[in-house]
C-alpha cells in the first residue's frame, strides 16, 4: 500500500503564510477545473483533483457581505468583520479597514493589504479609492 | 431498502425535559439522565429497555460513550454524529433506520446542557477566519442576514417580528424561559451585536435537557402515549465556516426539505404546525424560504404580515423557541418535543387545533448542516 503521507511537499498552510510573509497574497489554482482556492488544500473541494499550483492573486476584490462587531471602546471598539470574492472567483472571512467599520457595504471594490497579526500575517482589505469623482 | 419504506415505520413513544432555565450545579449529564428519565417513565419503559442510543453535545468528544456510561446503558446501536444543534433531528433517520432494521428495539435520541450556569470549554477554532475575530456563531448569521437584507430588502423591522411571534407563543407556554411583553419597538431598540443582528434577534442562553424515545409502529397500539409517527427525515450540510457557505441566502434545508417532503408524501401546504431552529431571527426567514413555505426573499414580508404568529396561517415555534423558550447551546431536540405535544394534543393554551402534521427543522454550525422530519398522527398514516 502506497503510503499517501510520504515525500509530502511543503504543507499549503505554510507555503500561503510563507508568500504572507514576503507581502504577496499568493492561493492555490486547480490544473483540472481552473477553479481558485481558498483555504489552501490538499486537493481541490470542487473537482477532488490534487493538481494544485500556487499563483499570486491580483488581491482585488468585491465585498459579498458585511457586519459591524460591536465592542466597548475601552476594549477596542467597534470593527468590521467581512466576507471578500477575490477577482478570480474564492471567498474569504477578513475585515475592511481604513474606512469606518459602519461604512463598509455589500459590493464595494476592495484591495488585498498584509499585514502582520500576532501569530500569524493577515489579509485584511482597504476600499479601492474612487478617482476624479 | 428505499427510504420511502421509512414513511411511518416509527413512533415517539415517549418525551422528557429537564433543567429548562437554569440548574446551577447540575452537570449536562446530570440534566440529560434526568430528561432521559423522565421520557422513558413517559414512555412506560425503562433504561434496561433501550438499546439505542442516539446523541451529542459540546463537552465530550466522545457523546456516546460518555452517555451511555452515565447512564449505565450498553447500547447495541450508538450514534453519534455531532453536525451542530441539528445533530438531534438528524439523529430521527438513524434511530428509524435502526429501529425499522431491526437493530436495536428502543433509541433513545438526548442532550443535555449547563451552558447558562455552567463552564463551557470553548468550541474548535476554523483556522482561516478566527484571526479576523468575528464573534461567532453570532458574526456569521449577522452576514447571512445582512447579505438577505441587501439582496431581497429584508428589513430589520421584519426580523423583529420573528422575535416578537416567538415571545407571543412563549407567553402561552407556562415551561418557556422569557414571557415578559416584547415589541417590534423593543427589538429594534436592543443593543446591536453584529450589524443587523442586535440582542434580540439572539436565541436565549439557558440550561436545559430534553430527550426523545422512538419505537417501531407496530408497538404503537401498546404505547401508553397517543403515537406520533416520523413521516419522513432527511439532512443536508455545505460547510462548516460562513466564508465557504456556496450562497449566504440559501440553506441546505432547500436539500434537506424536499426530501422530507417526497418521503412523507406531502407538501409545505399540508403542514399544519412548523417548528424551526431559531438560533437567530433571521434563520427562520432563511428556512421558511428554503422548506418551501414561501419564495425565496418573501418570508420577511410574510412574517410582517403576521403569519407565524399565534392566530396566524402558518404557526411556527408555538412553544417559543430558541429565541423565547430554551436554547441550551443546541436546540435541535426541543423542535421534536414540541411537535409531538402538538401533535397529541397535550400543548394546552398554545394548542394548534386539530394539527395532524408537524414539521420540524434543525440547524447546525454556521448554518451548516441542516435537517427536516415530518410527524404525523394516524390519521394521516
Amino acid at each position: 500500500m502506497r503510503d499517501a503521507g510520504a515525500a509530502l511537499p511543503e504543507a499549503p498552510g505554510v507555503v500561503f503564510q510563507r508568500y504572507l510573509k514576503g507581502g504577496e497574497l499568493w492561493l492555490q489554482q486547480c490544473d483540472g477545473c481552473a477553479r481558485q482556492i481558498f483555504y489552501p488544500r490538499t486537493l481541490c473541494p470542487y473537482c477532488g483533483g490534487n493538481r494544485l499550483q500556487w499563483r499570486r492573486a491580483s488581491g482585488a476584490g468585491t465585498v459579498y457581505s458585511t457586519t459591524v462587531v460591536r465592542q466597548r471602546p475601552e476594549r477596542g471598539g467597534d470593527y468590521n468583520v467581512a466576507i471578500i470574492e477575490l477577482a478570480e472567483g474564492a471567498r474569504l472571512l477578513s475585515r475592511v479597514e481604513g474606512i469606518a467599520a459602519e461604512s463598509v457595504r455589500i459590493d464595494m471594490k476592495v484591495q488585498v493589504v498584509i499585514r502582520a497579526g500576532t501569530d500569524a500575517q493577515l489579509v485584511v482589505f482597504e476600499p479601492i479609492q474612487s478617482v476624479g469623482v | 431498502m428505499s427510504r420511502e419504506t421509512l414513511r411511518g415505520a416509527v413512533s415517539c413513544a415517549g418525551i422528557g425535559v429537564a433543567g429548562i432555565g437554569a440548574a446551577p450545579g447540575y452537570s449536562h449529564l446530570d440534566l440529560l439522565g434526568l430528561a432521559v428519565h423522565a421520557a422513558l417513565e413517559d414512555a412506560g419503559l425503562s433504561l434496561r429497555d433501550v438499546d439505542g442510543l442516539f446523541t451529542a453535545n459540546m463537552a465530550n468528544i466522545l457523546p456516546t460513550l460518555a452517555t451511555g456510561e452515565y447512564l449505565g446503558i450498553r447500547p447495541v446501536v450508538a450514534v453519534g454524529t455531532n453536525t451542530g444543534g441539528n445533530s438531534f433531528v438528524d439523529h430521527l433517520q438513524w434511530a428509524a433506520q435502526a429501529l425499522h432494521a431491526r437493530l436495536c428495539d428502543v433509541a433513545l435520541i438526548c442532550y443535555g446542557s449547563n451552558q447558562r450556569t455552567g463552564k463551557s470549554a470553548p468550541p474548535d477554532a476554523p483556522p482561516y477566519e478566527t484571526p479576523y475575530q468575528p464573534r461567532d456563531p453570532i458574526s456569521s448569521y449577522a452576514l447571512a442576514a445582512a447579505r438577505h437584507m441587501h439582496v431581497y430588502g429584508t428589513t430589520r423591522r421584519q426580523l423583529a417580528c420573528v422575535a416578537v411571534a416567538a415571545r407571543q407563543w412563549a407567553q402561552r407556554n407556562p415551561l418557556a424561559f422569557a414571557r415578559d411583553p416584547l415589541s417590534v419597538e423593543d427589538v429594534l431598540a436592543s443593543r446591536m451585536i453584529c450589524d443587523p443582528i442586535s440582542l434580540l434577534d439572539c436565541c436565549l442562553v439557558t440550561d436545559g435537557a430534553g430527550a426523545v424515545v422512538l419505537v417501531r409502529a407496530e408497538r404503537a397500539s401498546h404505547q401508553r402515549q397517543t403515537p406520533v409517527y416520523l413521516l419522513g427525515c432527511a439532512s443536508a450540510q455545505t460547510h462548516r465556516q460562513i466564508s465557504q457557505m456556496p450562497d449566504l441566502t440559501v440553506t441546505a434545508a432547500a436539500q434537506s426539505g424536499p426530501r422530507a417532503f417526497a418521503q412523507a408524501g406531502l407538501t409545505p401546504a399540508d403542514i399544519d404546525v412548523v417548528q424551526l431552529y431559531d438560533a437567530f431571527t433571521i434563520n427562520v426567514l432563511l428556512f421558511l424560504e428554503d422548506l418551501g413555505f414561501c419564495k425565496k426573499g418573501e418570508a420577511g414580508a410574510l412574517v410582517e404580515g403576521g403569519a407565524i404568529a399565534p392566530g396566524g396561517a402558518l404557526p411556527v415555534n408555538t412553544n417559543g423557541g430558541g429565541l423565547s423558550c430554551v436554547h441550551p447551546g443546541m436546540y435541535g431536540i426541543f423542535t421534536i418535543i414540541e411537535a409531538v405535544e402538538q401533535l397529541r394534543g397535550t400543548a394546552g393554551e398554545r394548542q394548534v387545533l386539530g394539527a395532524q402534521t408537524a414539521l420540524v427543522h434543525g440547524n447546525g454550525g454556521m448554518l451548516s448542516a441542516q435537517s427536516t422530519a415530518i410527524f404525523g398522527t394516524a390519521a394521516v398514516l
